[in-house]
């Protein structure tokens, strides 16, 4: 069998994610696990948005909003006492695959810019609901008391233990996506982005395979939030804002819509960027903006499709 | 043989103050291709779209195979058989020309809730996607990106697609426009080798290719059908030679 020299690559890329604990560990630098673990939740989220902006052409500007419901899954349960892992994150999912379920079914039946207002509208109105908690917080959030516990060697007050958690669900989720994709189920939706017309012509009802689509990507989001509330340990309704929204979005198109990889790069480097550049000043922001500009304009696939191993167009 | 396949009754649409299609009756039988010409704004795409399913129809039914399916969608319509090519090429411009037609072979086969396998190494896909590309005379551009074909190509691709959904009837806008002579030419002959075994219903500007392959011709004119027969009668109306075809279009 040939290994591709794209899978030696995405593997030692795995590998070196798979080292930053020890290294972090022998460098007697803790905080390393703590952000390529952030990145790592972020790319989580960028990957399921990928998935629907990338390859189904659904410009979502709501991401955010699956985030902010898979914290608020820890976070309430948490609040009531219920710590339970399995309880709190099947939760998370559950309940941002409803909620995908039902903005989907709405937005998807506008296009273009209709389809970013109204994915943006639903967002926001989960924003204002989160603010409107009182017993949650309101818009001060919430503190976690303890991680979600799963038992047995699964402690996720480890730091260790938690960073390889995420990675393993980063891993599983590019893993499963990438089948997605190359499935009979992927090929509608992409044919869909293509040319909507045509794909209805040739016998396919778009709509049920974009909304299935738009339910996988809202569920991952949602156990992205899981994740990152766990992460902070506590949470805000700013989970939701639609800035985060656009902070996803951007990830998704700096590392190379449409590769489930360019994400994961995407979500490392501006995270990277924000924390290099805001030690070198308060005002970090002004480079950052001129720096992705450059990025979009001149690397038109993201700063995957400038690799060697960027697969072709389609 | 005098079966029909599609009737249209009393269609009509309506674009503002323009009316597009007038009381349009027509009845197209099983086996025959019939083509529709007429001058520029008078219909034809419209009717099209309406059979497609692209257009509802403000009054008047179509019956397919013994079916209603004036209120039938367009991929609905595609699944009971009806295939279709537009006007303007309407291919995946990203995908290679294999791919093209593995999708319209993989939407009338099998359902697409199908989440795991990878759909290029489906032999149930790709095999027949390549029997209808070598029938068409692609074979040797199967890996082609579809987006990097030629003009002509294109247009014998979309004709690929349609026929990979195993159509009983095919609708043809214009499928020769924009071509060369030799393209056209092409596609004339492959069209030629489709009409004994599909109904096809032919929208063409192009009276040599018209006249060639249509067993019978409708002829529209502001957006009514005004004559309908074959080719020698049509030829020969009166009526139609005063509205359309004019003294150097008679072939």
């Amino acid at each position: 069998m040939v290994v591709s020299r794209r899978a030696i690559v995405l593997g030692g890329a795995g590998l070196l994610l798979a080292l930053v604990p020890p290294i972090a560990a022998l460098t007697n630098q803790p905080f390393y696990v703590d952000l390529f673990r952030r990145m790592m939740i972020f790319a989580i989220a960028a990957v399921s948005l990928d998935l629907i902006l990338g390859y189904g052409g659904m410009v979502s500007f709501g991401h955010a909003a699956y985030l902010g419901i898979g914290a608020y899954a820890v976070g309430i349960p948490a609040f009531h006492g219920i710590e339970n892992g399995f309880v709190q994150w099947g939760l998370a999912i559950v309940a941002s695959a409803l909620a995908a379920l039902v903005i989907g079914a709405i937005s998807l039946r506008t296009s273009g810019v209709y389809f970013i207002m109204i994915t943006l509208a639903f967002a926001q109105m989960l924003y204002y609901l989160g603010i409107s908690l009182e017993t949650y917080g309101g818009d001060n959030g919430l503190r976690l008391a303890a991680r979600s516990r799963f038992g047995g060697p699964i402690d996720l007050s480890q730091p260790t233990v938690f960073y390889y958690v995420v990675l393993a669900i980063l891993v599983l989720f590019l893993v499963v996506g990438r089948r997605l994709v190359e499935s009979r189920f992927g090929m509608v939706i992409r044919a869909a982005k293509s040319n909507e017309p045509r794909a209805r012509a040739v016998g396919f009802s778009p709509f049920r395979y974009k909304l299935t689509a738009f339910v996988i990507a809202g569920s991952t989001g949602g156990l992205a939030g899981a994740l990152l509330a766990n992460q902070t340990e506590y949470l805000t309704p700013e989970f939701m804002h639609w800035t985060r929204s656009g902070e996803i979005m951007f990830m998704v198109i700096l590392g190379g819509m449409g590769t489930l990889v360019g994400p994961v790069i995407g979500a490392i480097v501006l995270l990277l960027l924000e924390d290099v550049l805001s030690a070198l000043t308060a005002h970090w922001q002004i480079i950052l903006g001129p720096t992705l500009v450059l990025v979009v304009l001149f690397a038109k696939r993201g700063l995957f499709g400038l690799l060697p191993i960027a697969p072709p167009d389609g | 043989m005098a079966e029909t396949l599609l009737a249209i009754r009393g269609l009509s649409k309506r674009f503002g103050g323009l009316l597009a299609n007038d009381r349009v009756d027509l009845d197209v039988v099983r086996g025959e291709t019939h083509a529709i010409i007429g001058p520029n704004g008078a219909g034809k795409t419209t009717l099209i779209g309406q059979l497609a399913g692209d257009l509802r129809p403000d009054a008047g039914a179509i019956r397919f195979a013994g079916q209603d399916v004036t209120r039938l969608d367009a991929p609905r319509r595609s699944r009971l058989g009806l295939a279709r090519s537009f006007q303007i090429t309407s291919i995946f411009r990203e995908f290679s020309a294999l791919d093209n037609v593995a999708l319209a072979v993989q939407a009338h086969r099998g359902g697409s809730f199908r989440f795991w396998r990878s759909a290029r190494e489906e032999p149930a896909l790709r095999e027949p996607a390549r029997l209808v590309l070598d029938a068409v005379g692609l074979g040797a551009r199967a890996d082609a990106l579809a987006a990097n074909l030629a003009h002509g190509e294109q247009r014998q691709l979309e004709i690929a697609m349609a026929l990979a959904t195993e159509p009983r009837l095919l609708l043809l806008d214009e499928p020769v426009a924009g071509m060369g002579l030799e393209e056209s030419q092409r596609m004339v002959r492959l069209l030629g080798t489709l009409k004994d075994r599909i109904t096809i219903v032919l929208v063409e500007h192009d009276m040599d290719a018209v006249f060639s392959l249509a067993d019978r011709i409708s002829v529209m004119v502001y957006g009514r059908i005004i004559a309908t027969g074959t080719p020698p009668e049509v030829r020969g109306n009166e009526q139609v030679r005063r509205a359309y075809l004019g003294e150097d279009a008679t072939p």
